[in-house]
């Protein structure tokens, strides 16, 4: 890390900008208009361009210093292709990503390395992540030789403490990733990406290829992490309920685009786009006691659409029981909607209603809706 | 389908001109003088000029293959020589006739080498595959793939002419190997390749038998056989409708990649028993600075895999339905 | 909810009895699954949870007699409708396979044969169990298609999997699993793989294809909630033992054992605190081919103070059942009541 930087303040989990070296009230890393296409071939005789995935289509999101963002949706939303965009292991089609202030949408490898070493990523395979021929104190140590780095008392020790404070044996320096249990290895992972004392981590998945009991263990050592270092974190999962406990903040994405962003309260109480509250519906959840009401069910028809093909207008609007004409030929922006709280944003003609929602948390669901095919809703036995 | 086939003989074209241009160039940029080396090892000064410009040297090498490549659709006079008519690939000053004669003339001895020796490697060394697969770890495994192991690493002319010193000469089991047309006599030009197919196949027979296994190995542990077996059906069932079909596709693809190397085993192999195909041919040409000789024999070797490469693509799409339907 | 077993004149339809399953591997005997017994009523879905390397899956095939022979020794007694699976010939399995009891894998593209059609493979499993003609197996292969919720399932008959989403080739699954009306369907992850909405659909699907055919059902899984959606009775695995087995009410209302408080404090849901930290279970689940001895939980348990004497390292706590609950767990039944308490923050009343 580079001197001028004071050393990662324990910082508590409130977002700090004040630490950023940027000027107060820029946010660490700011993303308008992200788009990525991935091209298609075909076409008859000769194979040409016919079309593009768009993977990512147009996101504008923050994430401010030692905050953790949480990126939801199912597969084929983008959610892992805009991982790998801001940390530009994908080359952006379109749109910005300013990283404290510093344009890195288009930047060269040269100028990206000094970001590169502030922003690591954290990936869900342990197995396939980690190189079997090295040994852990080669991988863990591996950022800091790559970028030159020689933190006092040598990389050794840094690496013997980085063990320590990811829950490992510092005396395991020498072994080898297949000597250790999948979620020893996340923590190796985790080690890694703490090297070179980054200011963002982008993490794709880090606990859904874990057993339940180990995926505790590594969501709750990410979030000692967090609030420990005041590290900001990018938290992408499939799993609402693992990414509300770890993110202060949250987006749902739909076919590459963010169709809600909201604080944690807001986002879980309050959900005003259809999409989010079908989503949290259908968790499926061991309830707390069987007192309290049931849960409200909305069932949505059939698969995700084809991001090569993707609706006009709305792009969920083939599988929202709300649909009309407007949503087919008008795409919805992702606005502050009637009623939302501060910093809380919809992409939706017809946001759901507040007051239903927001009575209880217990209550959540207990005003149907009406009229539609697609969908219908049923409460538990 | 019909797409699928339309660009993959497209594409076929495109690299047959590729193939042609890089042989034209190879062989004429060499530092000695081409025709010198087209014009044969009795070569007169007045041939030698002949030669020289029938073959349009003078002109720049673009122009020349340019001429060469018109040739194939309009044929070419070679003046005092003769015609060449269309398709001409060449002619061969050497023995003063357009090459491709003399070529396809030879030609049918090459591929009745080279697919009958197919047809025996696939059936040996597909079913000892199998078998072993199916035993996998019993003793049959074992032997099959000692065996092939063994086979591997065989050369073609010793083992050749030990075969045919024991087989043909000694024990008199099989006859002595000739080529004789298939259309002339069934049943001799049989007799006469046997011995040839079974050399030249047991390399590949080796290969084929190893690959089998560990393709039907993988296949076997695929989900979808577990699922049929969850069915109900019979393991005989299973092994043939749904492992032997997943192994199928990449044996294919080995055999498609292996053509190249099935007809430089056949030129080895007719050089071993005296049998008159193009191998012969190519040697013959190369003694008699034979140039034009040399690239029409590359260029019709190069079509025949192309072509048949073709097919297997074909059958392979037939086979599996993802690439079919892509 | 009835009883399980009262419901049922003729006791329970399929009845497991300390059934074991060892691997012999180059690094020695993998003690897959360890003395397990169960038992399953006409109707019911019996929800497996484990991690993996639990058993559960190990299981299962072994019931289906879809292990490898030639590693895998067996010892023990599976009943279906009195019928022993375990020493039952292999053509015998055959003709019950896909036939009276079937089975589902999580990964519907990979489960799939990628060579013949969708129709072809349901068909299939019609004609072997019903010598039915081509014809008739093709009208069964599309009425199940639609049955399973599959639009223009006339059509779609002549696909190829690949050419369905994810959902809907976990739909043809289904489809084929049930073309002869098992009596016993075994669910392995069906939906682990899949989207939370298409999985919500699955499940859904599962629940009312059971309603219309009474098929008993087992379903594996690693996640409580999915057993909290479907599941009637429940039972716990660890390490290639029943750790804890009761009705889901009383597994998730008040488990008895550590292992289980252990996975429902790892989860987090959608109520829970965010303040508060997850309670993982410390450790990583046991080898198999060395397992702990006594409690194969004791190394990662908490609780092993409290019952003391090392009893935990040193004695297998015996699987008790009673009215088809039980715990195998050293701690008396008091403290298991009292330590739950404790552990979920609530009071006992």
């Amino acid at each position: 890390m580079s001197s001028t930087t004071p050393p990662a303040p324990a910082a508590s989990p409130a977002p700090a900008g004040a630490h950023s070296a940027a000027p107060a009230g820029t946010p660490l890393l700011e993303v308008s208009g992200l788009t990525k296409h991935f091209p298609v071939m075909g076409g008859f005789p000769i194979r040409r361009r016919i079309g593009a995935v768009q993977a990512v289509d147009g996101l504008d999101f923050s994430v401010a210093a030692g905050e953790s963002l949480g990126l939801v949706g199912e597969s084929g939303c983008g959610k892992s292709t805009t991982g790998r965009l801001i940390t530009r292991l994908l080359e952006p089609t379109g749109g910005r990503i300013t990283y404290r202030g510093q344009d890195i949408t288009h930047a060269s490898r040269r100028q990206l390395a000094p970001v590169r070493s502030e922003i690591q990523m954290i990936f869900q395979d342990p197995y396939a992540s980690l190189n079997p021929r090295q040994t852990v104190g080669r991988i863990v140590s591996g950022p800091m030789e790559i970028n030159g780095i020689g933190p006092p008392g040598g990389r050794e020790r840094r690496v013997r403490e980085l063990l320590e404070t990811v829950g490992l044996n510092p005396e395991h320096y020498n072994r080898f990733p297949h000597e250790f249990s999948g979620g020893q290895r996340q923590r190796i992972g985790v080690a890694r990406a703490l090297a070179l004392e980054p200011k963002l981590i982008v993490a794709d998945e880090p606990v859904s290829a874990l057993d339940v009991s180990i995926q505790a263990q590594v969501v709750n050592l990410l979030q000692e992490v967090q609030r420990n270092l005041g590290i900001a974190f990018v938290f992408i999962a499939h799993d609402l309920a693992v990414v509300r406990h770890f993110s202060q903040r949250v987006a749902v994405m739909y076919l590459g685009r963010i169709v809600e962003v909201a604080d944690r309260d807001q986002l879980y109480g309050n959900p005003r786009h259809p999409y989010t509250r079908a989503l949290l519906s259908a968790v499926p959840e061991v309830a707390a006691d069987d007192a309290a009401p049931p849960r409200e069910r909305i069932r949505l028809a059939g698969d995700v659409p084809s991001p090569l093909n993707p609706p006009s207008g709305c792009r969920f609007r083939t599988r929202c029981w709300k649909a009309t004409e407007r949503c087919g030929s008008e795409s919805p922006p992702l606005v502050r909607a009637e009623g939302s709280g501060e910093g809380h944003l919809s992409a939706c003609h017809y946001p759901e209603d507040v007051a239903a929602l927001t009575e209880s948390k217990g209550s959540r669901g207990t005003k149907g809706v009406t009229g539609s095919v697609d969908l219908e809703i049923s409460k538990e036995p | 389908m019909f797409r699928f086939l339309v660009r993959r003989i497209l594409g076929a074209v495109v690299i047959l001109l590729i193939i042609s241009a890089i042989t034209f160039l190879l062989f004429y940029v060499a530092p000695r003088d081409p025709a010198r080396l087209a014009c044969g090892k009795t070569c007169t000064p007045q041939t030698l000029a002949l030669v020289r410009r029938n073959l349009g040297i003078a002109d720049p090498l673009p122009v020349q293959y340019w001429h060469w490549l018109q040739a194939l659709f309009t044929g070419r006079d070679y003046a005092s020589f003769g015609r060449c008519p269309a398709p001409c690939l060449g002619y061969s000053f050497h023995y003063h006739e357009p090459v491709l004669g003399l070529i396809l003339n030879r030609f049918p001895t090459t591929l009745s080498l080279a697919l009958g020796s197919a047809v025996v490697f696939v059936l040996f060394g597909v079913g000892a595959g199998m078998l072993a697969a199916v035993k996998q770890g019993r003793t049959v495994d074992k032997v099959a793939s000692s065996a092939s192991l063994i086979g591997s690493s065989l050369q073609i002319y010793i083992v050749g002419l030990v075969a045919m010193y024991y087989l043909v000469d000694q024990w008199h089991i099989l006859s002595r190997p000739q080529d004789i047309p298939l259309t002339q006599d069934p049943m001799g030009w049989f007799k006469g390749l046997l011995l040839p197919w079974f050399i030249l196949a047991l390399i590949f027979t080796a290969n084929y038998t190893r690959m089998t296994r560990s393709q039907l190995v993988e296949a076997l542990s695929e989900d979808y056989v577990r699922t049929a077996r969850a069915k109900g059906l019979s393991r005989r069932a299973v092994f043939f409708r749904f492992a032997w079909r997943g192994a199928m596709g990449p044996l294919l693809t080995i055999f498609g990649l292996d053509l190249g190397g099935l007809f430089g085993g056949a030129i080895i192999t007719e050089a071993t028993f005296g049998l008159h195909g193009i191998g012969a041919l190519s040697v013959d040409a190369v003694n008699n600075n034979d140039l034009p000789m040399l690239l029409g024999v590359t260029l019709v070797a190069a079509g025949a895999i192309v072509v048949l490469n073709i097919v297997v693509d074909a059958l392979y799409a037939f086979i599996d339905p993802r690439v079919r339907l892509a | 909810m009835s009883d399980p077993m009262s419901s049922t004149p003729g006791g329970p339809f399929l009845s497991v009895r300390d059934l074991r399953v060892h691997f012999s591997t180059e690094d020695g005997i993998v003690k897959a699954v360890d003395g397990l017994s169960f038992d399953l009523g006409h109707g019911r879905t019996l929800g497996i949870v484990g991690e993996s390397g639990s058993g559960k899956s190990v299981t299962n095939m072994a019931l289906l007699g879809l292990h490898d022979s030639r590693n895998t020794t067996i010892d023990g007694e599976a009943l279906l409708d009195g019928q022993d699976l375990l020493t039952a010939p292999q053509r015998e399995l055959e003709r019950l396979r896909g036939n009276k009891m079937s089975m589902i894998f999580q990964d519907a593209l990979a489960s799939l044969s990628p060579y013949h059609t969708v129709g072809r493979q349901i068909g299939e499993t019609y004609r072997k169990h019903t010598g039915a003609s081509r014809k008739e197996a093709r009208d069964r292969a599309v009425e199940m298609l639609a049955k399973v919720g599959i639009p223009q399932p006339e059509l779609r008959v002549d696909d190829y999997p690949h050419q369905f989403s994810g959902g809907m080739r976990q739909r043809v699954m289904i489809a084929m699993a049930l073309v002869c009306d098992p009596a016993l369907l075994i669910a392995d992850e069906p939906t682990t793989a899949l989207d939370v909405t298409v999985q919500a659909q699955i499940m859904d699907l599962l629940k009312d294809l059971q309603q219309e055919t009474g098929t008993s059902i087992i379903f594996i899984t690693h996640d409580l909630g999915v057993i909290a959606d479907i599941a009637d009775d429940v039972l716990v695995m660890y390490g290639g033992r029943c750790v804890e087995r009761g009705t889901k009410q009383e597994v998730l209302r008040a488990p008895q054992h550590p292992y289980t408080w252990g996975l429902l404090g790892s989860m987090p849901s959608l109520d829970h605190p965010v303040d508060v930290p997850l309670s993982p279970i410390p450790g990583a689940p046991p080898s198999l081919l060395n397992p702990p001895t006594g409690c194969r939980f004791h190394p990662r348990c908490a609780f092993i103070e409290q019952v003391g004497d090392g009893l935990c390292a040193d004695a297998q706590p015996p699987l008790e059942v009673m009215d088809g609950r039980g715990a195998a767990c050293h701690l008396g039944p008091a403290q298991r009541v009292e330590f739950f308490a404790d552990f979920a923050g609530i009071q006992p009343n």
